[in-house]
C-alpha cells in the first residue's frame, strides 16, 4: 500500500489528490447498445470512469464484459447512445473537422497482436512515422522526422539501426515496441493499451511492461490498461475498474481492490486466477463460481451477477444493487462497488 | 494389445516414458531440429507439466507422443514407451488401437478439434463404437452419461446440438469428455485452458483433476503458464529451444531453480513485484530454430554466461533428489 502511494505521487502532478484537479478523462453514464429490436445487445450500461492525469487505470473483466467497447468509446471510435465523455473538459463527440483531428492526436492505442497490427510492407521507420502523414504539423520537416524516429526507437529500447528493418525481421516483443513507439509518435496524453502483452511470451512480457512503466515515469503518459491477467494489472495500475456484462461493478485503488474486494465477482475472479506462490495468499478462500457469463442479449434483472453469485438473495433479482462506498484514507479516491451484500473488509476472503 | 501389461498398478513402469525424442522439421530454408533429445516419464495418478514458451518444442513433443505430427515434421530418434512398448515402432493399426483406451489428447482450440457438421453426442459416442463395438443407440447413451459427468446441462437435449452452439468452456468440456471416454492411462492436455476466461479456466482445471483422480490417469499438461504449473502439476519439465533445460518436482524446482532460464522465468512473473519498480526481465528473445547455438542453448540471454557455455553444450546433470538441470554452473545458482 505504501509503495503504491509513492508511485502515484511521482507519476503526475495531480495524481496525489485527484479530487482537487479535473481528471484527464471523465466518463459518466455511458451506455452503448448494438443491434435492434429483440436482438439488442447491451455492451455498456451506465459506465462511470475517471482517470487522473499520469495515472494508469487497469480495466479487468472476462470476455464480453464490455471492456473493449469502452476502449473504443474512449478512442472516439464508438459514439455512446447515452452519457457523456469529457476529455480534459471537452466532449470529443461534439468536435468536427480540424478540432476533431487535433483531439485524435491526444488519444492513441497499442494493440494486442503485434503480428496483425503492423503492415508487413512498411519498415519500422515508416510505421512509426505514419501518423505524421495525417497529423502534418506535429513534426513538419523531413530531417526532424528522421531524428524523431531515432529518438522514439531508443525510447522503447530498440536500436537506431532497426529503423530500416521490416516487421518480419523482429520478434514479437520488438514488434510490440514498434507499436508503442508508433503510439508515442503524436505525443499523446492518453494511451489505451488493449491486452498489450498477452500475445507475448512471459520472458518478453516483462520487458514490454518495463518499457511501458518507464515511459510513464519519463513522459507522464496516462494509460488505460486492458488485461485479463490480474497479476499484470496489479503490477502496472494505480486504479482498477472491474467490469461484468457491461457494468462497472467495482472500482478503486489497486491495492484496495486486490486486498479487500467488495464485490463477490471481484473476489471470485481473483480466487480463480492461479498464483505462483499460493502460500503468500494463504488467507484466500477458494471460490468456485458456477456457470458462465449470461448472454449480453438477455441480461438478468436486478443484479446481473446474481445468477452466479453464492450470496444472492431474492432482493438481488428484484432490485438493482446500490453503489456502496468503503471509506478509505483521505488521499485515496473512493473504493466503490455495486452490490446489495458487499464483502466486509475482514470477510472470509480477506 | 492386452497380452502384455507390465504397467499394472503397483509396478514401477511409468504409464508414459519418452526417451531421447528428436523431431526434425522441414522448412523452405532447410531442416531444423525442433525437439532435441527430450526425455521424461510420468506414472498413473501423477501430473507432469511441460513448461516453455512458444516454439520451445513442447507441443511438438506432445504431438509426437500421440502420433499426430504434421507431415513436415518427422521423428528422427528416441522412443515413446506406453505400457513399456515403443509406439514409434508400431504400425498405424497398432497405434490406432492405443488411441482412446490407452493414450488420448485434449487440444487447446476446441472449436477446431470438434467436427462442426456432426452433433456432439455422436462425436463423443464414437470411441465406444470404434473400440467397444457398441450400437449407435448404446454409444449415444454412453455419450450422454459422459456429458453429464463433465457438467453439460440437459445432456440429452444437448447431445443433438452442434459444436458452434456451445460456449468455449462447454466445448472444452465436450473435448475432455471425448478424451476420457475410454479411461486412458495417459491424458495429454495441450494448453487446455489458454483460450478461456479465468473463472471458466478454474472450472476446467477442477474437472480435469477430478477425472484424473477418478480414473487414475497420468496427465501430461502442456502450458506456458507458471502459475498453472505451480497449482496443478507434481513434476515439471522446463523446455527451451527444443531441449530440456531443467526437470524435477515442481515445488523444488520453483523454490530453488537450478537453471538460469527457469530462474528468469520465475522472476518475470509480476506477482511478487513492487509496483513502479522494473520487473527483472530476461533480455532478448528465444533463438530461431535454425540458429540454435552449438554451445548452451540459453547462452545469448544468460546473465552468468562464460567461455565454457559457448564451447560446450551442458548435458542434464543431477542437481538434487529427482532433479536435473542442463547448466555448467547450476551449483553457483544454488548458492545465490
Amino acid at each position: 500500500m505504501s509503495e503504491s502511494r509513492a508511485t502515484t505521487a511521482t507519476s503526475g502532478p495531480y495524481a496525489d489528490d485527484p479530487r482537487e484537479s479535473p481528471p484527464l478523462l471523465e466518463v459518466r453514464g455511458v451506455t452503448k447498445t448494438f443491434g435492434s429490436g429483440r436482438r439488442r445487445l447491451t455492451a455498456l450500461d451506465g459506465v462511470d470512469v475517471r482517470i487522473g492525469r499520469g495515472q494508469t487505470l487497469g480495466l479487468v473483466g472476462e470476455s464480453g464484459c464490455g471492456k473493449s467497447t469502452l476502449a473504443r468509446v474512449l478512442l472516439g471510435l464508438e459514439r455512446p447512445d447515452a452519457g457523456t465523455v469529457r476529455f480534459d473538459g471537452t466532449d470529443p463527440f461534439a468536435l468536427r473537422g480540424k478540432d476533431l483531428l487535433a483531439w485524435r492526436r491526444r488519444v492513441q492505442m497499442v494493440f494486442q497482436d503485434p503480428f496483425a497490427s503492423l503492415n508487413a510492407r512498411m519498415s519500422a521507420a515508416e510505421l512509426i512515422g505514419e501518423p505524421w502523414r495525417t497529423h502534418r504539423d506535429v513534426v513538419p520537416d523531413a530531417k526532424a522526422r528522421e531524428k524523431r524516429v531515432r529518438e522514439l526507437l531508443s525510447l522503447v529500447g530498440l536500436r537506431e539501426s532497426d529503423a530500416h528493418r521490416y516487421p518480419n525481421e523482429f520478434s514479437g516483443g520488438q514488434r510490440q515496441r514498434i507499436g508503442i513507439a508508433r503510439a508515442l509518435a503524436l505525443d499523446p496524453d492518453l494511451i489505451v493499451c488493449d491486452e498489450p502483452v498477452s500475445a507475448l511470451d512471459l520472458s518478453v512480457q516483462a520487458q514490454v511492461l518495463n518499457v511501458l512503466s518507464e515511459l510513464r515515469t519519463r513522459l507522464g503518459v496516462t494509460y488505460v490498461f486492458i488485461s485479463h491477467d490480474l497479476s499484470v494489472v496489479r503490477h502496472i495500475s494505480d486504479r482498477v475498474t472491474v467490469m461484468y456484462l457491461g457494468k462497472v461493478i467495482e472500482q478503486g485503488d489497486t491495492e484496495d481492490v486486490f486486498e479487500r474486494p467488495q464485490h463477490p465477482y471481484t473476489a471470485a475472479l481473483m480466487s480463480a486466477a492461479p498464483v505462483l506462490k499460493p502460500s503468500r495468499d494463504a488467507r484466500r478462500r477458494e471460490i468456485h463460481l458456477q456457470g458462465e457469463i449470461p448472454s449480453p442479449f438477455d441480461i438478468p434483472t436486478g443484479c446481473r451477477f446474481r445468477t452466479r453469485c453464492w450470496r444472492a438473495e431474492d432482493l438481488c433479482a428484484s432490485q438493482t444493487p446500490p453503489v456502496v462506498t468503503r471509506g478509505t484514507s483521505d488521499t485515496a479516491e473512493p473504493h466503490t462497488a455495486l452490490c446489495h451484500f458487499p464483502l466486509e473488509a475482514e470477510s472470509a476472503w480477506a | 494389445m492386452t497380452t502384455t501389461s507390465p504397467s499394472a498398478p503397483g509396478t514401477d513402469t511409468p504409464a508414459l516414458a519418452v526417451e531421447g525424442l528428436c523431431v526434425d522439421l522441414t522448412t523452405p530454408s532447410g531442416t531444423v531440429r525442433a525437439v532435441d533429445g527430450v526425455s521424461f516419464s510420468v506414472r498413473r495418478g501423477r501430473t507432469l507439466a511441460l513448461l516453455g514458451e512458444s516454439g520451445c518444442g513442447k507441443s511438438m513433443t506432445a504431438l509426437s507422443v500421440v502420433g499426430l505430427l504434421d507431415p513436415a515434421a518427422s521423428v528422427t530418434g528416441g522412443a515413446v514407451r506406453v505400457r513399456g512398448d515403443d509406439t514409434l515402432r508400431m504400425s498405424p493399426a497398432q497405434r490406432r488401437k492405443l488411441a482412446g483406451p490407452v493414450l488420448s489428447i485434449v487440444f487447446q482450440d476446441a472449436l477446431t478439434a470438434l467436427n462442426p457438421v456432426q452433433p456432439v453426442g455422436r462425436q463423443i459416442g464414437e470411441p465406444f463404437r470404434i473400440h467397444r463395438g457398441l450400437s449407435r443407440r448404446q454409444a449415444l447413451e454412453e455419450a450422454i452419461e459422459l456429458m453429464t459427468r463433465v457438467g453439460i446441462p440437459e445432456p440429452r437435449q444437448r447431445a443433438r446440438s452442434y459444436p458452434h452452439q456451445f460456449s468455449g468452456g462447454m466445448r472444452q468440456r465436450l473435448l475432455i469428455a471425448m478424451a476420457v471416454a475410454l479411461a486412458p492411462d495417459v491424458l495429454i492436455a495441450d494448453e487446455p485452458t489458454t483460450a478461456l476466461d479465468v473463472t471458466v479456466q478454474a472450472q476446467i482445471m477442477r474437472l480435469l483433476r477430478d477425472l484424473q483422480d477418478e480414473r487414475d490417469m497420468a496427465v501430461v499438461l502442456i502450458t506456458h503458464d507458471l502459475a498453472v504449473v505451480a497449482q496443478r502439476a507434481d513434476d515439471v519439465v522446463v523446455m527451451y529451444a527444443g531441449t530440456v533445460v531443467e526437470n524435477g518436482p515442481v515445488h523444488d524446482v520453483f523454490d530453488a531453480p537450478r537453471h538460469p532460464y527457469t530462474r528468469g522465468l520465475l522472476d518475470s512473473v509480476p506477482e511478487d513485484s513492487v509496483r513502479g519498480r522494473p520487473l527483472p526481465a530476461v533480455p532478448g528473445s528465444p533463438p530461431e530454430l535454425s540458429a540454435v547455438p552449438s554451445g548452451c542453448v540459453f547462452q545469448a540471454r544468460c546473465p552468468m554466461v562464460r567461455e565454457r557455455c559457448v564451447q560446450e553444450r551442458p548435458s542434464l546433470r543431477t542437481t538434487g533428489d529427482g532433479r536435473t538441470a542442463a547448466c555448467h554452473f547450476s551449483e553457483e545458482l544454488a548458492r545465490v
